[in-house]
């Protein structure tokens, strides 16, 4: 069973499953009826946030239980009280209805790396062990915090249940629409003055895999999944040939909000951190004990992201430059 | 040429008062430029003057510039050809400026300003830019480290050229200018990168951490320390940290406390040894004579300092005094034979720690015997 497959992302991690034969059925679970081809997958309408789920879950003898249902983005949730909604209650709803099912006995969760937060504190790279040293106390990061505790309380409760947290760095690709790629495909892209933050991200296509891969795979444990390396967010914006706009840090808020008001991006303050202090964590564990390894890395990711929008102002002047060096080297 | 040209530009119609200020420039600049420069593209030929006199100028700044005859050449050249670039009069022009060597170092500039425009260059996981570092933070610095502090270095062999090492120095000098010349110096002579350690407030300053980042510094934590030696790199650490750096001018050389010892945990959990450096001079740069510790608190910084000339002097006041700098690298003290969970034992921790600050404390005596004065 999939949470969230009204979403992008839910909706390609059901298909996937969906397409490996060695699963037998897959069950698509939301509120609303994905707008995406669901192929094989048989599509459920419930709501994670009422008890009814449990009755889904007896009644369809769920074994694996995959979690892709944390929405990052109030505006797609219908404002912020209804994102915390889906993102806790849901999680809450969902994990007590899979403590009552005695069939469950593998859960995966699809988490993300906003839970170590993000600040000038934060060490360079971090491990699965290390706690977050700057707390958000709003936004996706806080409401991913607690899922995650709450998983954590699941894991505790039923031990034979074999629990996945997988801690994705930012989906990006061609086919990905989050706060992140609408930052990115702006005209003009605004950063925050005097700060560069380090960047990571996971291409969507080795996402997939991951969940994939947790599924069919036994791995209890949380796992840090990111491409290897990391971009400054300068370098980018450089690589998609755009100019930046650096703005103070204590414009920052307005200007998420006036972006927010012209429908370009989403943005909560969580992000505004990420995107000053930026964030990496340690992938050692993904490759040990998880036992992946993603095709692409965090520039090749991007790159491919970089194809699918156009080509921006900047590249003219290196074109040129390109032209002026050709011509010294003769 | 230059009043031919300036004249239909348009000076309100006043053709005496635009010649007037634009050739002051450009005799300037052909005289510098001397018989390369032709007084076409005077842009040019000042620039070249520049480079020419002193490389170490180049940084990013310099690496710009070669980019402004390009976008002017149109300009100068517009009646002429207004469309395309006239890149092989380009290369003639570079060429006959500049000679073949700096053809060579104007290409290499282009190339440099490509990557930088593209984003085509590596980072590290630590945001380490070694393209930036080493074609602009570098160069920038080496003129302060050779003409400035005219900094004598001894030991250098000390330093292993390969594999990890942690170097640990004395603190000084109000401001952390001896952490950028051990970079400069280290780099210089070693040919290896310095990874340095710093504290979090470096980190929450606008551009001071953007750049520390780039440069290869790193928050001062255990997780950082020892992921940098596992991976082989050369660590230098100033476990004095702001005590050091802030303590009064009537201390001076007077070592402070070495943290709590967590550089000696990191060294001992990778078993690489600790070189220890005595830094001589840093101490004079800024003399500090006092704290204005209530704004200080109100800033959240650990002090704002008084020196006899900031903030007297205003900006000028922050230039360091040219002090004569002395950096010795001692004896590398080994930490692959303790035996394992040494790292967790706080008294041999403790141990440790002393012998590195005691060592660093003789050498600094040692240097300031030899010293002939403070400034020579």
């Amino acid at each position: 069973m999939v949470t969230g497959v009204s979403r992008d992302a839910g909706a390609r991690c059901a298909r996937r499953l969906a397409e490996d034969p060695s699963i037998g059925t897959v069950l698509g679970v939301d509120v609303v009826p994905p707008r995406a081809e669901l192929g094989r997958v048989r599509f459920v309408r419930a709501d994670i946030r009422n008890p009814v789920i449990a009755k889904v879950i007896a009644a369809e003898d769920v074994d694996t239980v995959v979690h892709t249902g944390v929405v990052a983005t109030p505006g797609s949730a219908g404002g912020r009280s209804s994102m915390k909604e889906i993102n806790v209650i849901g999680t809450m709803q969902l994990l007590a209805a899979c403590q009552k099912a005695p069939g469950v006995a593998k859960l995966v969760v699809k988490s993300s790396t906003t839970v170590y937060g993000a600040g000038a504190r934060d060490p360079a790279m971090f491990t699965e062990e290390m706690a977050p040293r700057a707390i958000h106390h709003h936004g996706l990061s806080k409401d991913a915090v607690e899922v995650e505790g709450y998983v954590r309380g699941f894991a505790r409760r039923r031990p034979d249940v074999c629990v996945s947290t997988l801690r994705m760095a930012n989906w990006i690709g061609p086919k990905t629409d989050s706060p992140i790629t609408r930052y990115f495909a702006m005209p003009v892209v605004p950063t925050v003055f005097g700060y560069d933050a380090r960047l990571q991200f996971l291409h969507e296509d080795d996402g997939v895999e991951a969940i994939h891969h947790a599924t069919v795979n036994d791995l209890p444990g949380t796992f840090n999944l990111a491409g290897d390396g990391v971009l400054s967010l300068s370098q980018a914006i450089r690589r998609l040939g755009r100019p930046t706009l650096r703005l103070p840090s204590f414009t920052a808020s307005s200007t998420a909000a006036a972006v927010r008001r012209a429908r370009l991006a989403d943005f909560s303050p969580d992000q505004i951190t990420f995107l000053t202090y930026g964030r990496g964590v340690d992938t050692t564990r993904m490759r040990t004990e998880f036992g992946f390894e993603p095709k692409y890395s965090t520039a090749e990711a991007f790159d491919d992201f970089r194809r699918s929008l156009g080509t921006g102002a900047m590249s003219r002047v290196s074109s040129l430059l390109s032209a002026g060096l050709g011509a010294l080297r003769g | 040429m230059a009043d031919a040209d300036v004249i239909p530009i348009g000076s309100g119609g006043r053709p005496g008062r635009g010649s007037g200020r634009r050739t002051t420039p450009s005799a300037a600049a052909r005289a510098l430029a001397g018989p390369g420069g032709r007084g076409k593209k005077k842009g040019r030929g000042d620039e070249g003057a520049d480079t020419g006199a002193e490389r170490s100028a180049a940084g990013r700044r310099a690496g710009e510039t070669p980019v402004e005859p390009v976008g002017a050449v149109p300009d100068v050249d517009g009646p002429e050809a207004p469309a395309a670039f006239d890149f092989a009069g380009l290369e003639t022009a570079v060429r006959g400026l500049f000679g073949e060597d700096g053809e060579r170092r104007v290409a290499e500039w282009l190339a440099f300003l490509r990557r930088r425009l593209t984003g085509e260059y590596e980072l590290d996981e630590f945001g380490y830019d070694s393209d930036l570092t080493d074609q602009v933070l570098l160069p920038m610095l080496r003129p302060m480290v050779e003409k400035w502090f005219r900094v004598e270095v001894r030991g250098i062999e000390n330093i292993p050229t390969d594999g990890s090492a942690l170097i640990v120095a004395n603190h000084s000098g109000t401001m952390p200018l001896d952490g950028l010349v051990t970079q400069v110096v280290v780099a210089d002579h070693t040919g290896r990168p310095l990874r340095t350690l710093a504290a979090d407030l470096v980190f929450q300053t606008p551009f001071v951490g953007e750049l520390s980042r780039k440069g290869g510094a790193t928050l001062a934590n255990n997780d950082d320390a020892e992921r940098l030696l596992r991976q082989g790199n050369l660590v230098g650490v100033w476990p004095e940290g702001f005590k050091g750096l802030g303590k009064p001018f009537a201390e001076r050389y007077k070592l402070q406390r070495f943290g709590r010892g967590g550089f000696v945990s990191a060294a001992m959990r990778t078993g690489v040894p600790i070189v220890p450096c005595s830094i001589v001079g840093a101490e004079e740069i800024y003399p500090l004579v006092g704290n204005i510790a209530s704004l200080a608190r109100l800033l959240g910084v650990p002090y704002i300092p008084i020196t006899p000339f900031f903030p007297l002097l205003g900006p000028l006041g922050l230039i360091p005094l040219p002090s004569k700098w002395l950096i010795e690298f001692g004896e590398p003290i080994r930490t692959d034979d303790f035996p394992d969970g040494a790292a967790d034992d706080p008294m041999l921790v403790f141990n440790v720690t002393d012998q590195v600050r005691e060592t660093i404390q003789q050498t600094l005596y040692t240097l300031l015997m030899q010293r002939r004065s403070v400034f020579f």
